[in-house]
């Protein structure tokens, strides 16, 4: 987008390349520094294919991000208990925390702000299908915080040693801050599995509703992942999506147990042999479908999203005009 | 009016007193009070600063990593400026 990259400062504009002679040498340096595991940053010379998919990778993560505040934001105003709406607040204000760390990495790359909203908007970028289920009960908030960032945490650990420096520090960050996510949703689920028997059960259909969608958040199966390869030799990835997978259901088993409430797949034991637990067959029919458009929420979210935005416009143009008659008679009195 | 029209910011946060500012990130914000209230709510949601400056990211000049190795090369091939270089008989203290 021409007015974006016009407004790239220098320091964060991204290296256009200069003829193929010297590419050549530039791409032997990048090779070099992702096998030696140093980063590459902003400026340095990438490869095209290397640059798409961050901006991919990254602004689907920003997406889901903010995307992920609505099923959550849902609850703020029914929390059960004052402790529980302030807790509730705090983490979705963290959400939203990330998705702008993410932005901003996203941004490092020559891709504008509004040009990764937008691309949200019409659709032409994705985020997580997890969000596109809906949150029935209280008791889905802390399935999400449990299941959800778990998942997350998972996946997003290997993140911080990502090959992209800005894409690993703002993972870091995150990293640090969704550890509280997925604790209090833990607590607030041990609540209600030891509360009343309606609550317990309240507990447990939760979890038996956000479990299987919470495993496809790693992704299809390592054979049918197109990108998976090219991600892991250039270090964005670094374990494969069954791989995860698998670590998180290893995690997930035994905190089922102390919660006292069991895992809906009958086909889940332990495997002395392998050291894992084996679990049932994914309906990777339910994921594609919810990829497609056709979740419970899809359009709902983005009718939201496209809401809030458009619904904002008036306050980003009143600080805008703010600032632009505050920095006038700042020239003048100068 | 998009975002877009938003200058980026740079944020500096010093963690606390005695350490000096360490970049923490970037943001978009009509102005510098804007910038620092945002700044605040971004990046030190848990007392992670005692004093945040924010610089107009188009103010930062940087050393181009085309020139990168002759930029830093002089510093390459003085090894004298480091204590190391230097061999001082065993026993002898406080150097
Ligand atoms: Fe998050
Ligand atoms: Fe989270």
């Amino acid at each position: 987008m021409a007015t974006a990259a016009a407004q790239k400062t220098d320091h964060t504009a991204p290296y256009d390349g200069d003829g193929t002679a010297a590419t050549a040498g530039y791409e032997r340096a990048f090779d070099a520094a992702v096998a030696a595991d140093e980063r590459i940053e902003p400026r340095d010379w990438m490869p095209d294919a290397y640059r798409a998919t961050l901006v991919r990778q990254i602004a689907q993560h920003a997406h889901s991000e903010i995307i992920g505040m609505q099923p959550e934001a849902n609850w703020i105003t029914r929390a059960p208990s004052l402790r529980r709406k302030a807790i509730l607040m705090a983490k979705v204000q963290d959400e939203a925390g990330h998705g702008l760390y993410l932005y901003s990495a996203a941004e490092t790359l020559g891709t504008g702000r509004d040009e990764l909203l937008d691309k949200l908007h019409s659709g032409r970028q994705k985020y997580s299908s997890i969000f596109n289920y809906p949150t029935l009960t209280w008791a889905d908030v802390g399935a999400i915080g449990w299941l959800v960032d778990g998942a997350a945490i998972t996946n997003q650990v290997p993140l911080c040693r990502c090959s992209y420096g800005p894409y690993a520090r703002a993972m870091v960050r995150i990293c640090k801050e969704e550890s509280f996510h997925q604790r209090q949703g833990y607590e607030l689920l041990l609540a209600l599995s030891r509360g009343t028997p309606e609550q317990h059960a309240m507990a447990q259909d939760a979890v038996d509703r956000w479990w299987w969608p919470s495993l496809m958040m790693f992704g299809p199966p390592d054979d049918e992942s197109q990108h998976s390869a090219q991600s892991m030799a250039w270090k964005i990835k670094r374990h494969s999506n069954d791989e995860l997978r698998q670590r998180f259901v290893d995690i997930c088993v035994p905190q089922a147990e102390s919660l006292g409430l069991t895992l809906p797949d009958p086909d889940l034991k332990w495997n002395e042999e392998q050291g894992h637990y084996d679990f049932g067959a994914i309906d990777w029919t339910e994921f594609w479908e919810v990829l497609k458009g056709n979740g419970p929420c899809n359009e709902q979210r983005i009718t939201q999203r496209r809401r809030a935005h458009e619904e904002g416009a008036w306050v980003r143009e009143a600080a805008a005009a703010y600032a632009a008659k505050h920095s006038e008679t700042g020239a003048t009195r100068a | 009016m998009t975002n877009t029209d938003w200058p980026l910011w740079e944020v500096f946060v010093r963690s606390r007193r005695g350490l000096s500012h360490t970049h923490a990130g970037s943001l978009h914000a009509p102005d510098a009070e804007f910038a620092l209230r945002n700044a605040r709510d971004l990046y030190t949601r848990r007392g992670e600063g005692v004093s945040i400056w924010v610089v107009p990211s188009s103010a930062i000049t940087a050393s181009s990593p085309d020139e990168k190795d002759p930029f830093f090369e002089p510093a390459a091939d003085k090894p004298y400026r480091h204590p190391t270089f230097y061999e001082i008989p065993e026993g002898v203290k406080h150097l």
